[in-house]
């Protein structure tokens, strides 16, 4: 599918998705509570078929949150960036994905130690390179360390 | 970086925990594996990370846009070349920049030397790993030359830090073509000095058909890619799909496998490094004359926006994005490292096989540990 068609099929499923043509590929904003529904919904429709997630990562924006998903269609070769804002920083949470890409379960605890974002229904979700009882979340913009230097 | 505590080593009748590392020589660095064993049989493994995790992601927050590029020759350190250009060909996008014809021409055939030297050296460990010793000293033999042509140009073995944004950062030298040129005449007649030792040997045919088996969905939904990948049928050579540098102008082939296996994995290697010679014979008879370097600013910076580039390492997809609020150093940078994928399906690989079918499929993901933690 073409951008234009992806647009019009992905607010089909969800109309309050706010829309981003600035960088390469197409931006799907949406809130995290709205996630799991599009998601599943982009995976499992063999018109979208997002097998490919080939980057989850986590951006700290200061006032709050936002999960990246880069998702790619090995069938149709289409590539769509799906950004949900967590609002509430202090408690981050959202649904996890490693239930659909098998991949998001190590990428979703590396998200989890450094920026302590939990997700739920995780199936094990650790810190993945620090230890337990590591305080914070080094990622964070806010995050404070005594050891650390500013160059 | 758990693992040690006890309530983690609660089995089942007849099992028992072991662990593999962090120091062992088969994990290729310090990597932790806690493998759970009924006898012989691998019931479960669980990677434990972090020994090694320096936090380059934080570190390029407070760099500027052409020093973050040096953190990431310790990432993966046998491909420092392609882990520069990757982080060079992001800010170029961003900047929107051009890079000469010829900077792009020494970019592809550096990057294919590296791919070169890293097969070389997982070969020889590869045979180290089960239990070959010879193989291990041939391809130093003929990796020693491939790292002295680096040292002449670039002025490094192992961490090069030859790509800047715009282009490389010197001219190469006077004796580059030629020594080139020879080094590939001495590789490509060993080729079958290789497989004679090391192919069609039956007690590495044994160890490695049929085992550690991974299928083309199974590679897809993991994330895999590489060589780990191909040999499952999946194409995913960003080389092919979305070229850059100067891989539009070359030809080669994707090699694609279809067992899924160790050996598939060991054989897709094996051709592609006849590959990788491939394509620097037709680059390095024609690199243009020229600006080595596209000129740009003292200080570099990216408009504001998101920018994310993909290249081929020697173990998969290496991805890099970029996030710049328009300051001269990044606001955030996430590498999307092929070994972190690659690693995440050896549980899967591992599971029902023998402990020592986890050491083979451990050395034919050619793991690579800074490069997972980074």
């Amino acid at each position: 599918m073409n951008t234009e068609e992806l647009k019009s099929s992905i607010s089909a499923i969800l109309p309050s998705v706010i829309y981003d043509e600035t960088g390469e590929f197409l931006n799907v904003n949406i809130a995290s509570e709205e996630l799991y529904p599009l998601i599943n919904e982009l995976r499992s429709n063999s018109e979208f078929d997002f097998d490919y997630l080939f980057c989850l990562t986590c951006i700290d924006w200061k006032d709050h949150l936002m999960m990246v998903y880069h998702l790619l269609s090995k069938t149709h070769q289409h590539t769509i960036v799906l950004k949900a804002k967590i609002s509430n920083r202090e408690n981050a949470e959202i649904e996890t994905v490693c239930n659909i890409w098998r991949t998001a379960e190590l990428l979703e605890r590396e998200v989890f130690d450094l920026f302590g974002v939990k997700f739920i229904n995780h199936p094990d979700l650790r810190r993945l390179f620090l230890s337990d009882d590591w305080n914070g979340y080094p990622l964070r913009k806010d995050y404070v360390d005594e050891n650390m230097i500013s160059l | 970086m758990r693992g040690l505590i006890e309530d983690d080593y609660v089995t089942e009748e007849g099992e028992f925990v072991i662990n593999i590392g962090p120091q062992h020589p088969s994990t290729h660095g310090v990597l932790h594996l806690k493998v759970w064993l009924d006898g012989e049989t691998v019931k479960k493994v669980q990677p434990h990370l972090g020994f090694i995790h320096r936090s380059i992601e934080k570190m390029s927050e407070s760099l500027s846009y052409r020093n973050f590029i040096f953190a990431t020759s310790r990432m993966d350190y046998l491909a420092a070349h392609i882990n520069n250009e990757a982080c060079a060909l992001t800010v170029e996008k961003g900047l929107q920049l051009e890079v000469p014809d010829r900077a792009k021409y020494i970019r592809t055939i550096l990057a294919e030397l590296t791919r070169l030297q890293s097969h070389l050296l997982w070969w020889g460990c590869t045979g180290l790993d089960l239990g070959a010793v010879t193989p291990f000293f041939y391809a130093f033999r003929e990796r020693e030359f491939i790292m002295e042509i680096m040292e002449e140009t670039c002025g490094a073995r192992l961490t090069q830090n030859f790509m800047v944004p715009g282009g490389v950062m010197y001219d190469i030298h006077p004796n580059f073509q030629k020594r080139t040129k020879e080094v590939l005449t001495q590789i490509k007649s060993k080729f079958q000095e290789y497989d004679n030792i090391m192919t069609g040997n039956v007690i590495f045919e044994n160890r490695t058909k049929g085992v550690g088996l991974l299928s083309k969905e199974d590679a897809i939904s993991y994330g895999v890619t590489g060589p780990t990948a191909r040999a499952s049928g999946v194409s995913c050579d960003i080389r092919k799909l979305i070229p850059y540098s100067a891989y539009d102008q070359v030809q080669f082939d994707e090699i694609l496998g279809t067992g899924g296996d160790c050996y598939a994995r060991y054989m897709i290697r094996m051709h592609e490094m006849k590959q990788s010679v491939f394509i620097i014979e037709q680059l390095i008879d024609n690199i243009p004359e020229g600006e080595f370097q596209a000129k740009t600013k003292n200080v570099i910076k990216l408009p504001k926006g998101e920018f994310y580039q993909r290249v081929e390492t020697p173990r998969g997809e290496l991805g890099v994005f970029i996030v710049s609020d328009g300051a001269a150093s990044p606001y955030r940078i996430k590498y999307r490292s092929p070994g972190f994928s690659n690693l995440s399906a050896l549980p899967l690989m591992a599971k029902g096989g023998k402990i020592g079918d986890l050491v083979a499929i451990m050395s034919t993901i050619d793991l690579v540990i800074p490069d997972i933690d980074r």
